[in-house]
């Protein structure tokens, strides 16, 4: 069962039952399993995580970890489908703005407390207050929560947060609008419940190993920072007997290489592919590397403010610059890791998107330069009066290497004169916040899995939205898109806009490497956003 | 002395108050801030978050809090970075680990360094000279991001002896890679220092005099050379103390052993501010004890120093 929005349009008022009943099949090992007698499983980080507080949670190091900790509503299984977590299913009122969420009584706080509706509401209300200053309260907002926008300016009460426990096991939830993809949003560790006991007893200590008490399939054992995270099984947990893996240890390394050969010496079960090095893994160790779908997207923006350059002002210059782009060479020469071409700006992989025709994708890179060099002679520039580019991109080995790559391709193609220059991230981020840039480095990762995650940097009054590119019949087709029963209609025309006006170049589709060792099974390749439970994993005996 | 001593300390309260306030305006000057991402937080998440922080405030208050809440409550602040914890809690973390491999890479340094300058000073121009020199010129030109690696490829994935990271409370085997790593470069730098510095002394009219009384060598290097050839070693010791102590953001990187050093670096490029802070302030003050440790040391040794 997929929360495609059609689907939810279609079953508003309906009872929601989610895949099967109470035993739920997620970490079902198969009888003939040879288990490994040690249960652990490890894994390498690159930093510490800014938080493991589910309302401050901002990371997708921290997120995996919070969703070992606590359960939210929902979780996903492999496919990243919704599955009951702690809601058994939900009801949603004709206008779509009431959601009625039915909770399971045998949820258990590590303490041996019932989980309750009240558990949710004071953890949601607690994520918008201005008094925690969560970074990520707006993710209260993007829930369309009736007041949530007031309660984060400081003008409501945290009580007037549209979020409301009926009893133990029921919650009510008010939206200031339909949104139909508001269930899958609830996997996000900023919705999942905290014991207020348990906030108020520690207060900021509460997330320490000994003081923390969580909901999830693992509690906090151990939290040295910049070091180890280890967390352990939950007797408590509901569904304790379902679960495999014992231990759970996340390890900081922040050099990729360092953790490559700590892989391979067998002191990791996973960890990164560092850049480039993935044909060569793949091909010593084929069923350890692996390359899935990540949900990002890699694009280069053009500078369209007032202010800004004039010769990016013409569309033709744009188009050209963005059909000399080889994007094959990038993905298969320069990033080789498992990347797809981008001529559109979704990921491909987004649930429920469809693929828009874009009449760039189908020529030849031949064909594409061949139009490339007419669109710049037309636009009026060619040898006797050649393109001068800043490209921008803040410093790391991989954007270097794409930025290479492309001044190259418009050099030996258009004649295009680029300075590239690199910039460290905060220096960046404000150079291309203020339109200091002509063309800048951009990537994006989606919040949720739905296309609108992407396509709303392309509104006018998005914060995101770098280029400052203004089309109003874009806001107007996302607007309706919100509300559309068939949004992907609104998606390929915003696409397609795109793709003739040319604000930014989609260059390719992320993909995530790691080498998995082959004791670890159960992980969810097909899970687009990549979030995984350690309680559906198992490792077996190595061979 | 004792009012050398006095005096001394009595500077660094204001070298140390130039120093907040210089890191504080170069800091700010800096561009971005500590909530800058490149999903930039909505006008009024960013408020609540700036007024929970006080960077809502205007900047000689913020200098001025800071100030007082260091000076007399000896509270550095939460991090902006690591929102569960406060600037003491990392410090409090991170120190303790990299004084420890710090200490004992100084100690391995220092033992080695000079018995390797002292024996090729002594045999000058001999085979043990040639692989003195040869041995601190080859762990000179080995810096330690790249011994790291070629400690671990051989140590942890060739012959599978040591973890590859990590710190565990501090166990032995942790230790190693690490003090190797992070002690060579000194190690060769003292070696050379005390060579130079020991032929010298050798060379000198007291220790011919030494000789022609007949004294045993072996007296002569312990009683009458080491001393005064250690002068210029202990000048450079006291900074490369601290430099060890402080942390080395390589070693943090390579072994993750969770030390301050990565904090150091990280911190300035998240603009931690009060990680910053926090941490410039600990090695200034070190900077500044050792210097003096440096120079009271230098008094007892030699005898031509009076303060």
């Amino acid at each position: 069962m997929t929360f495609t929005r059609r689907h939810l349009m279609a079953s508003t008022a309906a009872l929601m039952v989610l895949s099967g009943t109470t035993a739920i099949a997620q970490s079902e090992v198969p009888a003939d399993a040879n288990l490994a007698a040690d249960q652990t499983f490890t894994y390498r980080v690159g930093d510490e995580s800014p938080s493991i507080d589910p309302g401050k949670v901002e990371d997708v190091d921290g997120s995996d970890v919070v969703r070992d900790l606590f359960e939210g509503l929902y979780n996903q299984d492999a496919d990243g489908n919704l599955v009951p977590g702690v809601a058994l299913d939900h009801t949603v009122s004709d206008d779509g703005l009431t959601y009625t969420f039915n909770l399971r009584e045998d949820a258990m706080w590590s303490n041996g407390e019932p989980v309750t509706a009240g558990d949710f509401v004071y953890a949601w209300k607690r994520a918008a207050s201005p008094e925690l200053a969560s970074p990520y309260s707006w993710f209260i907002e993007l829930m369309s929560i009736e007041n949530a926008s007031a309660v984060i300016a400081g003008e409501m009460e945290p009580d007037a947060l549209g979020v409301t426990a009926i009893d133990d096991t029921t919650l009510e939830v008010k939206l200031s609008t339909p949104l139909p993809y508001f269930p899958q949003m609830l996997t996000h560790g900023t919705t999942f419940p905290v014991l207020q006991s348990n906030v108020e007893e520690f207060g900021d200590a509460w997330t320490q190993p000994g003081n923390m008490v969580s909901n999830g399939a693992y509690v906090l054992t151990e939290l040295v920072p910049g070091e180890r995270t280890v967390r352990e099984r939950n007797e408590m947990y509901w569904d304790n007997e379902n679960t495999t893996i014992e231990r759970v240890v996340k390890l900081v390394v922040p050099d990729e290489n360092v953790a490559l050969t700590r892989y391979l010496a067998g002191e990791l079960d996973r960890t990164d592919v560092p850049a480039g090095q993935f044909p060569r893994l793949s091909e010593e160790y084929p069923e350890q590397a692996i390359s899935v779908p990540e949900a990002c997207s890699y694009y280069y923006m053009f500078n369209l403010r007032e202010n800004g350059p004039e010769e990016l002002k013409d569309e033709r210059v744009r188009n050209a610059l963005s059909l000399a782009v080889d994007r094959d060479i990038i993905v298969d020469a320069v990033l080789a890791g498992g990347q797809k071409p981008a001529y559109y700006f979704s990921h491909w992989a987004t649930a429920g998107f469809e693929e828009p025709e874009i009449a760039a994708a189908s020529m030849t890179q031949e064909e594409r330069n061949a139009r490339a060099v007419e669109l710049l002679e037309e636009a009026g520039y060619g040898s006797d009066n050649p393109l001068t580019i800043d490209l921008v991109y803040n410093t790391n080995e991989s954007h270097k290497s794409v930025a290479i790559a492309v001044s190259q391709m418009w050099k030996q193609t258009l004649g295009v004169e680029t300075t590239l220059s690199n910039q460290e991230w905060q220096t960046f981020l404000d150079a291309r916040g203020s339109g200091d840039f002509d063309v800048a480095r951009g990537g994006w990762c989606a919040d949720y899995n739905e296309a609108s995650t992407f396509l709303d940097l392309m509104q006018s009054g998005s914060g995101y939205n770098d280029s400052k590119y203004v089309n109003e019949e874009v806001d107007q087709l996302l607007a309706d898109a919100k509300t559309s029963e068939t949004p992907n209609e609104q998606y390929t025309q915003v696409e397609q806009i795109i793709a003739e006006e040319m604000p930014i170049i989609p260059i390719y589709h992320y993909a995530a490497v790691d080498m998995l060792s082959d004791q670890i099974e159960n992980w969810p390749v097909n899970n687009f956003e990549q979030n995984w439970y350690s309680k559906d994993l198992y490792k077996i005996e190595s061979e | 002395m004792l009012s050398f001593i006095l005096k001394r300390l009595a500077i660094a309260v204001p070298t140390l108050l130039i120093l907040v306030v210089l890191s504080f305006v170069l800091m700010y000057a800096a561009p971005g801030g500590p909530f800058n991402s490149d999903r930039p937080l909505p006008p009024q998440v960013l408020a609540n978050i700036e007024a929970k922080y006080g960077l809502d405030q205007p900047f000689w208050k913020q200098i001025v809090d800071y100030v007082t809440n260091v000076v007399f409550h000896f509270d550095f602040g939460p991090s902006f970075q690591y929102e569960d914890r406060t600037v003491n809690d990392v410090i409090a973390q991170g120190f303790p680990v990299t004084l420890t491999y710090g200490f004992w890479s100084f100690v391995l340094a220092v033992v080695v360094g000079v018995s390797l300058g002292v024996a090729a000073a002594i045999r000058q121009n001999s085979w043990l000279d040639y692989l003195a020199v040869g041995v601190s010129i080859g762990a000179q030109v080995l810096p330690n991001f790249v011994m790291a690696p070629i400690l671990l490829l051989i140590f942890t994935l060739w012959l599978g002896w040591l973890p590859g990271g990590g710190w565990n409370g501090g166990q032995w085997q942790y230790l190693i890679m690490p003090v190797i790593a992070l002690s060579t470069s000194y190690m060769a730098s003292i070696a050379r220092i005390t060579r130079s510095s020991m032929l010298e002394v050798l060379n000198s009219n007291f220790i011919r005099t030494a000789r022609a009384k007949g004294l045993p060598g072996g007296r002569v290097i312990r009683k009458h050379a080491l001393k005064p050839a250690m002068l210029p070693v202990i000048s450079y010791l006291g900074p490369a103390f601290v430099g060890m102590i402080t942390g080395s953001v390589i070693i943090d990187i390579f072994f993750s052993t969770g030390g301050i050093g990565v904090y150091f670096v990280n911190s300035a490029f998240n603009r931690d501010y009060s990680v910053i802070m926090g941490i410039t302030i600990l090695v200034g003050a070190l900077t500044i004890l050792f210097n003096l440790a440096v120079d009271v040391i230098y008094a007892w040794i030699d005898p031509k120093i009076r303060y």
